[in-house]
């Protein structure tokens, strides 16, 4: 019989496939999107070189967040269909090697970042990663429903980053931005939990439709969706020299919001009649709540470079 | 002294194949990097 070291010694090397996926590249292009429209809306001039790499930090940076999460839930995701392939609880990776490649991708991108772009950047960004591997994985999910209310926290950071590398410092504008994708992430993932079937409550994770039941998640979805429309609308309050967006944002966060508000009462007061329900309420929701975020802050950058643009033509 | 691991031909090949892989990808980012720092030094000093 061979000892354990051995074995693993047996073991083939994990495949650099394998280190990719750990940075979970699909979730990395909403934040890739985010954080370059918070960098093309915000008012002034960036070096294209100095905006690609801060795009490329954060990218990178939410990266190394993401190989610590599955360094952190190893065990859960093994216990869960969804994420029993992950590197980790497939028996592809050893758990030091994502741990030590969450922090080299978190040092490097943090690192990266203040040289390029700004120690205040650089400061956001650790406290991104801080947030999402440590606050969210550590401390909230295991612990509260409310994990992806907090943690939502963690997403929202990218285009107050690119705003900042433009700009060199914080004001209302950035909060906002954080704010809205705050506030979105709630309605936008418990949609997604009402109709996809997950082993949460399998492996010990308080998921809100799970600990607090179907009803009260769909209220809660309506309460959020109340508050985001109101929010969207709020940056067109802030002066034009702080980026305050004009009628091509406003016109299209109305439109956007009231959509996604009306989908949100079809979901927050509906009831299920039987499990063979088909969640067709939900799936529009999820669905348009993707369509959404791409939309309004393409808005954002439309509404800034639109006017721009034909001053040229 | 542990004992030599018995690992047939396909494996050891295979083993071969990912640790190259995983050179060249460590190759790409390095190269990346310098060009990156490169360009953002360049960047700062037009600045």
């Amino acid at each position: 019989m061979s000892t354990p070291e051995q074995a693993a010694a047996a073991r083939q090397p994990a495949d650099w496939r394998d280190f990719f996926a750990l940075t979970k590249p699909r979730v990395m292009t909403l934040v890739i999107f985010t954080g370059l429209c918070g960098l093309l809306a915000a008012p002034g001039h960036i070096n294209p070189v100095i905006g690609f790499a801060t795009i490329l930090c954060i990218a990178v940076g939410a990266g190394g967040a993401a190989a610590l999460n599955q360094w952190w839930e190893a065990d859960i995701d093994a216990g869960m269909k969804r994420t029993a392939k992950r590197p980790l609880p497939a028996g592809r990776m050893e758990r030091e090697s994502a741990r030590d490649f969450g922090m080299a991708l978190a040092g490097l991108s943090v690192l990266t970042m203040g040289l390029a772009a700004g120690w205040l950047c650089a400061l956001i960004l650790a406290g991104s990663i801080v947030y999402y591997a440590l606050v969210y994985t550590v401390w909230l999910k295991p612990r509260t429903p409310q994990n992806i209310v907090i943690g939502g926290g963690a997403g929202a950071f990218p285009p107050m980053i690119g705003w900042v590398a433009v700009t060199g410092h914080i004001t209302w504008m950035p909060v906002l931005l954080f704010l809205i994708i705050f506030m979105w992430t709630p309605p936008h993932f418990w949609a997604l939990a009402l109709f996809v079937k997950t082993d949460y409550a399998k492996v010990g994770i308080p998921m809100m439709p799970v600990v607090a039941g179907e009803k009260s998640t769909r209220r809660q979805i309506f309460a959020y969706s109340v508050l985001l429309l109101p929010l969207t609308l709020l940056p067109l309050f802030l002066p034009k020299a702080d980026g305050g967006p004009g009628w091509i944002y406003g016109v299209s966060a109305g439109v956007l919001s009231t959509l996604f508000l009306l989908l949100a009462i079809r979901v927050g007061f509906r009831n299920r009649r039987d499990d063979d329900d088909t969640m067709k309420p939900e799936k529009q929701l999820f669905a348009f709540s993707v369509l959404y975020l791409f939309a309004l802050f393409a808005a954002l950058v439309a509404d800034r470079w639109v006017p721009i643009i034909g001053g040229y033509l | 002294m542990s004992e030599p691991i018995d690992m047939d031909a396909s494996k050891m090949e295979e083993r071969k194949r990912i640790i190259a892989g995983r050179n060249k990808a460590l190759g790409l980012v390095l190269l990346g990097l310098v060009v990156l720092f490169f360009a953002i030094t360049i960047a700062k000093m037009g600045h």
